[in-house]
């Protein structure tokens, strides 16, 4: 990929579409991966600056929330540059597949925080010899 | 070949015409650069930087997730300071996977920034804490402002 593939990723600001948020701060939608294999739905979102501590996920009704809060504070000075404002993160997204609650897993390495969302193991299909008489 | 009627030129040529016209093509001129210049800040190469002034020092902040310290390269040649890189693609080849969402972008990247004031090489410092790049460049003894005192009398 050539440099200039990669453009400036500029932040979306997060639009609230069931709830608005009445603190007057910055909620940015993180970039995310979404994929899918037999086994699992994994999640990857660009959260760079915020710690694990801040990080909640929930699943709630299909609805896996990522909310990610920012601790990280300006530096002081006269701003020469700006390109990306701070501010936390928030998505959600409709997880369609049933999901093993129990066994969901999360990590963040570098600002990049990975959910794992196991699917659950389907019934196995019971079979019936039929005897002859 | 255009045919030029003559009926149809002022009767009193007014001599301020011409410069009208030189200077509406200088504006359509220079308006096309602008439209260039703007097409390049469009097409930034990642990452997004942030850079602050203080008195003695200059602070740059660079978000830059999924990138790790040996894949991070920052030089600062005068007064010019690169940022290049390389972000991996977080997925292994090996699995078949269905994207529902594919946003990330990964590869190489280089940025370029002009500094507006001389640095102090030897005292330069960078650090990446989750995925929040800090650089910190200490002016050069030149650069920084000396306080004046002012006597009264």
């Amino acid at each position: 990929m050539s440099n200039q593939d990669i453009k400036t990723q500029i932040k979306t600001p997060h639009t609230a579409s069931t709830e608005e948020s009445t603190k007057s701060e910055n909620s940015f939608s993180p970039l995310v991966d979404i994929f899918e294999t037999t086994e699992a739905v994994t999640v990857i979102a660009d959260i760079p600056g915020v710690i694990q501590e801040n990080v909640e996920i929930s699943l709630d009704d299909n609805i896996l929330t990522i909310h990610g809060k920012m601790t990280c504070k300006q530096p002081e000075g006269r701003v020469v540059l700006e390109e990306y404002e701070i501010g936390n993160y928030m998505r959600k997204f409709t997880v369609a597949e049933t999901i093993d609650r129990e066994n969901i897993e999360a990590s963040l390495a570098g600002g990049v925080l990975k959910v794992v969302l196991p699917k659950q193991v389907p019934a196995q299909p019971k079979k019936i010899e039929v005897k002859m008489g | 070949m255009p045919i030029i009627r003559f009926a149809e030129r002022a009767p009193f040529r007014n001599p301020w015409t011409e410069f009208e016209r030189i200077r509406q093509g200088l504006d359509e001129l220079s308006k096309n650069y602008g439209d260039r210049s703007q097409k390049q800040d469009r097409a930034n190469v990642f990452p997004a930087l942030n850079i602050y002034e203080q008195t003695d020092k200059l602070i740059v902040t660079a978000e830059i997730p999924g990138v790790s310290n040996q894949d991070l390269d920052i030089s600062v040649e005068s007064e010019t300071l690169t940022l290049t890189g390389k972000r991996d693609n977080a997925l292994t080849k090996a699995t078949p996977v269905s994207f529902h969402r594919r946003e990330i972008e990964a590869g190489t990247f280089s940025r370029a920034v002009a500094l507006p004031v001389k640095i102090d090489m030897d005292n330069l410092s960078a650090r990446l804490v989750d995925g929040i790049l800090t650089i910190n460049l200490p002016k050069a003894a030149k650069a920084t402002p000396r306080k004046i005192q002012i006597l009264s009398e």
